[in-house]
């Protein structure tokens, strides 16, 4: 009898021990939810309530965009076919901190939710880097530990950052690259890459490797220096709402296609500027809205949701980037929302 | 013996078949459930699984609650008193419950955030939520509450079929095997 309820006992005790393996609770890896607290500690705590973890600072901007038929040639996805579509797209600064003042240098980001006319949606989230710092996930975790800033100094701390060079050559190599890259002066006249490939699969079966990018029709003008006693705390954004005032601003979007050799998995890594390139169609944006009051502040720009034709790579990024995305949505979904650094008053002036 | 499928004390075949394949997925589902949260690797192949095996268990679940209601049952067993056989029905219902619920609050929760429900190429089920972000977080607390109740549920049913199949010897795994017994 008692043999026979220790054997129901430990028929239990393995499925609980299962259940609780799966959910990570046993071991002390890395987990989507691990991943944000180190962002939320890195950049202050409690965190700023309703803001995204990362690309906290942004705002909203809306249009369409025109496909002209070109891509159907490399992917079957609905949003390649030759005609209109609306998104509602997002420019942002990289980091945790939403009512930090905008600075040229600052990684830029535009994330854009196309709606397709099927009810399929393409999101994607792009930065204005030629490649991104870190190949992996667990990189990406060093990089934001080692550049947390010091509590005595304010400042991150030079050993660490050297440690996680050392650590990390293949981001040495794109830091350096990043550092070296031409800052536009403004969100209107730069450039947002894709960073992370992506496989593009025509109607006929056959796939190709695909970086994209958002290239800018307006033309290029270089930063001017800092002048911060006179820049305002918004000077990026504040910008940008004057000049779409003045008419839609537009990027061309871009299909930098792949070849054999070159990495799908590794954003740290430049594809050759020699790659064919296909011109898919132009985004128009015509509207800017504060986060406060416009559509894309209860987006998730998670850059796995794509429309059939559109695959993810063997780039780790993209899982981990989906899930640490979603457990930084799931939390500010449930919290009061500050009003934006950006505000309503601002974006309509 | 009287009624049960054609007096033979078992559930009736459909019933049978669709307890194992609801329980296979049903395990399946929970497991990746509370891995895919914890995972970056393999985070977006588990969601891929997800949504579509949680579609798939909302309408096998529809499906047998119909098995459910017009199929003739197998009496209790000799060896359950009154009470047991109220806990066994109330625990059934529970499980039909959140069965049920699991898929839906997923649905509702992923329409809430206006994240497509895709399921194969393009297809894909319509929001049955207007966008709204708090509905998200709500939704997706119950979602993950309801979870843990399923699994608890779950562990409480195998081991009271456990308890009668080691310790009171009664046959009652008999009731719901796949084959004739």
């Amino acid at each position: 009898m008692r043999v026979r309820l220790a054997i129901v006992a430990a028929v239990l005790l393995g499925v609980v021990g299962a259940f609780a393996y799966a959910a990570g609770w046993l071991t002390r890896g890395l987990t989507p939810a691990r991943f944000i607290d180190t962002f939320e500690r890195v950049n202050g705590v409690p965190p700023p309530s309703g803001f995204r973890r990362n690309h906290a600072k942004g705002m909203c901007a809306t249009g369409l965009f025109e496909s002209n038929g070109k891509g159907v040639a490399i992917s079957k996805a609905v949003v390649f076919e030759a005609g209109r579509v609306p998104v509602v797209a997002r420019f942002a600064l990289a980091g945790g901190r939403p009512f930090a003042a905008d600075t040229p240098e600052n990684v830029r980001s535009l994330a854009i939710l196309f709606w397709l006319p099927d009810g399929e949606q393409w999101r994607t989230g792009m930065n204005d880097i030629p490649v991104f710092p870190v190949s992996s996930p667990e990189g990406f975790h060093d990089q934001l530990v080692a550049s947390a800033a010091d509590p005595r100094t304010g400042k991150p701390d030079p050993a660490k950052m050297a440690g996680f060079l050392a650590k990390h050559p293949e981001s040495a190599r794109a830091i350096d690259l990043i550092k070296h890259r031409a800052v536009s002066s403004g969100f209107h006249d730069d450039t947002y890459n894709s960073l992370d490939a992506f496989w593009f699969a025509n109607a006929a079966g056959a796939s190709v490797p695909v970086r994209w990018s958002m290239v800018p029709v307006q033309a290029f003008e270089p930063a001017g220096a800092a002048q911060p006693s006179e820049a305002s705390k918004n000077q990026l954004f504040d910008a940008l709402i004057a000049r779409v005032r003045n008419g839609p601003l537009q990027w061309r979007l871009v299909a930098t296609i792949g070849e054999p050799g070159d990495p799908t998995n590794d954003a740290t890594l430049a594809w050759p500027e020699s790659r064919a390139k296909v011109d898919l169609g132009t985004l128009s944006l015509d509207r800017v809205e504060s986060e406060d009051d416009g559509p894309c502040r209860d987006i998730n720009y998670d850059p796995l949701v794509l429309p059939a034709g559109i695959e993810p790579s063997d780039d780790p990024l993209l899982s981990a980037r989906s899930a640490t995305y979603s457990e930084s949505f799931r939390r500010r979904a449930g919290e009061t929302k500050l009003p934006s650094a950006v505000t309503a008053a601002e974006a309509r002036r | 013996m009287n009624a049960g499928a054609k007096g033979t004390g078992q559930f009736t075949l459909p019933a049978r078949v669709l307890h194992w394949v609801m329980a296979a997925m049903i395990l399946a589902m929970l497991f990746i459930g509370v891995s895919m949260v914890a995972s970056l690797a393999s985070y977006h192949a588990l969601l891929s699984i997800h949504r579509p095996l949680g579609i798939a268990i909302l309408i096998l679940v529809i499906v047998r609650f119909a098995v459910r209601l017009i199929g003739p049952l197998p009496p209790f067993l000799a060896t359950l008193s009154a009470r047991e056989r109220r806990l066994a029905t109330g625990s059934e219902y529970a499980l039909y419950a959140l069965m049920f619920a699991l898929p839906l609050v997923g649905w509702a929760m992923l329409s809430a955030a206006r994240l497509p429900i895709a399921l194969w190429g393009t297809w894909h089920l319509p929001p049955i939520l207007p966008h709204s972000a708090w509905v998200y977080a709500l939704l997706r607390e119950v979602h993950a509450i309801l979870a843990y109740l399923l699994f608890a549920t779950f562990l409480l049913h195998l081991s009271t079929v456990l308890f009668h199949i080691l310790v009171k010897r009664d046959r009652l795994l008999r009731r719901m095997l796949p084959w004739k017994a």
